[in-house]
């Protein structure tokens, strides 16, 4: 892997038949650290832009690259374990926390268990716990343990906050600041304003499916 | 009883779908128009085929033209699955491989093993009850398929984001559609006695067979259509599953459910 390069570049992407592109001959690169924003009003290509990262989406035109590699020469089930997801609402499996940490891997015991839901705030009783009746914030962190015990080195997350109340958007984003400090970059879409200052090392902005604004989240919030 | 309906007794008998389309009407479920459409092309049709089962039953007619029938079965079966559900990509090739594979194995047990005499009035009645059956039970495997992973693509997706290979990240979902497509025919063979006395042995019996000899044939066509439904639905849902995700693990678009249109 060459030293230097952006976790991700996009050359030339467009995607989506050319009479409806959702991203239009996109040039941009995602820095290899910090938690990097992509933000935007509604439509502008965010979360197509994110799906490129793990291959759940496909450009019609260009490449996209991740650590210098085109992705298309990555297994895609190899690509999304290193590549983790975390989506818009919540989306846990039916059964137990525990049975919902074994989908992403299989071994995982009540130790391992443990850990993984230490590391998003939750206490170890939870593994017991029905999936399906846990409330939307401590569902999305079961999510985001359960994308964690593929051991990912980059978080996508996309707009996690959505659905959730105040508070425990609060505590989503505090758990993501600390898988940076842990050292994994995170891409977090979302489209408030709010949440962008509050978070972003780095931005990226989208209108219409193409780059307004990039940048250090300074440079890129001084300017606008 | 004789059996001889005649066209008076056929036309009395259309009082009941009068009876149906008065609900129709009166409940606006505006299916009046496909009633009397469906009732006027199965007359026509089972008027066409009872003339031809009449030739091809006759000792004196070479079997190839029963077996040219059998595979007109097939075929229409086959084309009949991808009408209903045309968003999976060469359903008719996967639906014809399903029945055919049907037909082989049903016939294989109904004449390899001597239950019925290889003859023109036993392949085709026997193609159409195995094959029929079937292919309900492939419409609604293909049909509930692409609703539910149109409907689940949330949950397909969270497991594909995993790296899940997409034959186990659908796999919940292929369960509960076999599960759906297979469950009338079990119920049919549950209730067989207790809630219907089955054609094949009524008409045996009022045709004065013994009727322990009448529900043995009955039992046979049963078992061979319960194993004829569970082969052409697992073919048909496993083979659709597969053309609805691309090689590299992703779900393809889909239309919205059909469940959803209120």
């Amino acid at each position: 892997m060459p030293a230097g390069e952006p976790l991700f570049a996009f050359e030339s992407v467009s995607v989506g038949p050319s009479e409806a592109r959702r991203l239009h001959d996109l040039h941009a690169q995602l820095p290899d650290g910090g938690l990097t924003v992509v933000g935007g009003p509604s439509g502008s290509g965010k979360s197509t832009l994110l799906r490129l990262c793990n291959r759940l989406e496909v450009p019609s035109e260009g490449v996209v690259r991740h650590r210098g590699e085109d992705i298309t020469q990555r297994g895609p089930l190899t690509l999304r374990r290193e590549v983790a997801m975390v989506f818009q609402r919540p989306v846990t499996f039916a059964g137990t926390v525990l049975d919902n940490l074994r989908e992403a891997e299989r071994s995982c015991d009540e130790e391992r268990g443990g850990e993984l839901l230490e590391r998003v705030g939750l206490p170890p009783s939870f593994l017991a716990r029905d999936a399906g009746e846990l409330s939307g914030g401590e569902a999305q962190r079961a999510c985001l343990a359960r994308s964690l015990a593929t051991n990912p080195r980059v978080m996508l997350m996309d707009e996690p906050t959505s659905a959730l109340d105040a508070k425990a958007a609060e505590v989503l984003e505090r758990l993501a600041q600390q898988l940076v400090a842990d050292g994994t970059p995170v891409i977090w879409v979302t489209h408030s304003e709010d949440q962008m200052c509050r978070l972003a090392d780095h931005l990226l902005l989208l209108v219409g499916g193409r780059v307004d604004r990039a940048g250090s989240a300074q440079e890129v919030l001084d300017g606008g | 009883m004789e059996g001889d309906v005649g066209y008076v007794g056929l036309a009395i008998s259309l009082v009941l779908v009068a009876v149906a389309v008065g609900f129709s009407l009166r409940l606006r479920l505006r299916l009046e128009r496909e009633m009397v459409v469906s009732v006027t092309r199965g007359f026509l049709q089972l008027l066409v085929v009872g003339a031809a089962l009449g030739l091809i039953i006759d000792p004196d007619t070479p079997l190839i033209w029963s077996w040219l029938w059998v595979a007109g079965i097939v075929v229409f079966a086959a084309a009949t699955v991808r009408r209903r559900a045309p968003a999976v990509p060469g359903l008719f090739w996967i639906a014809l491989v399903a029945n055919g594979a049907t037909a082989v194995v049903g016939f294989a047990v109904a004449f390899g093993l001597g239950i019925f005499p290889v003859e023109g009035r036993t392949l085709v009645p026997i193609a159409g009850m195995l094959v029929g059956n079937a292919m309900k039970s492939a419409i609604v495997g293909a049909e509930r398929l692409v609703d539910a992973l149109s409907e689940q693509r949330a949950e397909v997706e969270a497991r594909l984001a995993l790296g899940q290979p997409s034959m186990k990240a659908a796999r919940p979902i292929v369960r509960s559609v076999l599960r759906t497509a297979l469950s009338p025919q079990i119920e049919n063979t549950k209730g067989l006695g207790l809630v219907f006395l089955p054609g094949a042995m009524t008409g045996l019996i009022l045709a004065g067979v013994d009727p322990a000899d009448a529900v043995l044939v009955q039992l046979a066509i049963m078992y061979l259509i319960l194993g004829g439904t569970a082969t052409t639905s697992v073919i048909t849902v496993l083979g659709s599953v597969r053309r609805l995700f691309t090689s590299d693990h992703r779900l393809v678009a889909l239309p919205r459910s059909t469940r959803d249109v209120g």
